[in-house]
């Protein structure tokens, strides 16, 4: 009965090698890769490094304005 | 920091307007093509400028009302800050200016160089460098404060004749000229659709919640900077 078992796990994981075999090269075909940054003609990258900027931008003037209220505190102390 | 909630409400509507204003779909329009989103960042800073500069206005008549040294404080740095958006306005123009009337247009270099509405606008941001020239060339406080609170208010008049109303006599390339069905040189209200109008107005108000975050911080610089007014400050508040 285990051995009965163990075969049949073995031919199941081989025919799930084969399928995912199979799926990789299938993937291979098309040379287009459709994974997020370069869909629709790779605007996702422009939107990637113009949120970098927005973000880093906005945490400069964050830690400006935060070194600012502590210099006006020490001032009006 | 106190009272940032809008502070973070400018940076919550520039993300959305970056990334609503690259993925959201646009209306396709011939020789605009996708360059139409650069509503959504040149037209904003010329939104922010007009915004910043009338509160330096109100500002520089708050002063001469009150004679007030910190409504002088507050003038010049929205001016400063208003001047710094429209040179990012004309510098952004320019980029676009060569894409869409110099090569797909093709008009010549010429036609550009005449064009109303950059002479103006050129003009307009002159008037507002002569301001601090202007300011730098007083060493009164109280006369420069005076007599650069009276020039702000002539410059904000230049305003309206240099950028609104000599580009609507003559005609302009400019989109939304005379010609063209809106009659605003300013912007073509018909090349924006719903969808459009949804990212445009909150960009529009973050750029100029930052420009106001930007002035802010200048005023608060030079406030500390003149230790004479803190302590003017200090006696009213006693």
């Amino acid at each position: 009965m285990k051995k009965y078992l163990v075969t049949l796990m073995k031919r199941t994981l081989l025919l799930l090698l084969m399928v995912l075999v199979n799926l990789a090269a299938f993937a291979q075909q098309e040379v287009e890769m459709a994974d997020g940054m370069r869909s629709n003609g790779k605007i996702y990258v422009v939107v990637a490094v113009c949120l970098t900027i927005l973000i880093g931008l906005f945490v400069y003037m964050f830690t400006v304005d935060r070194r600012l209220r502590k210099i006006e505190k020490e001032n009006i102390q | 920091m106190q009272k940032s909630w809008w502070k973070i409400l400018s940076f919550i509507l520039l993300l959305y307007t970056i990334i609503g204003g690259f993925l959201m779909d646009v209306p396709r329009l011939p020789i605009l093509n996708e360059t139409i989103r650069n509503m959504y960042f040149h037209v904003c800073m010329w939104f922010g400028m007009m915004i910043l500069f009338i509160v330096s206005f109100v500002y520089s008549i708050k002063y001469l009302n009150t004679t007030n040294y910190k409504y002088d404080l507050f003038a010049k740095n929205f001016a400063a800050t208003g001047t710094l958006f429209g040179v990012l306005g004309y510098a952004t123009g320019v980029i676009w200016v060569s894409v869409t009337w110099i090569t797909d247009q093709s008009q010549s270099l010429g036609s550009v160089l005449k064009e109303p509405k950059l002479i103006g606008a050129a003009i307009a941001i002159l008037i507002y460098g002569a301001y601090f020239v202007l300011r730098g060339s007083f060493t009164d406080m109280d006369k420069r404060a005076r007599v650069s609170a009276v020039y702000n208010i002539f410059a904000f008049a230049m305003l309206f004749p240099s950028i609104w109303i000599i580009p609507r006599m003559v005609g302009s390339l400019h989109p939304g000229s005379p010609g063209s069905d809106t009659g605003n040189p300013a912007l073509d209200k018909n090349d924006m659709d719903a969808g459009m109008r949804a990212v445009f107005y909150p960009a529009v108000i973050g750029w100029t919640l930052l420009g106001v975050w930007i002035s802010t911080l200048k005023i608060r610089m030079s406030m500390i900077q003149d230790s004479s007014l803190m302590n003017e400050q200090k006696k009213n508040e006693l």
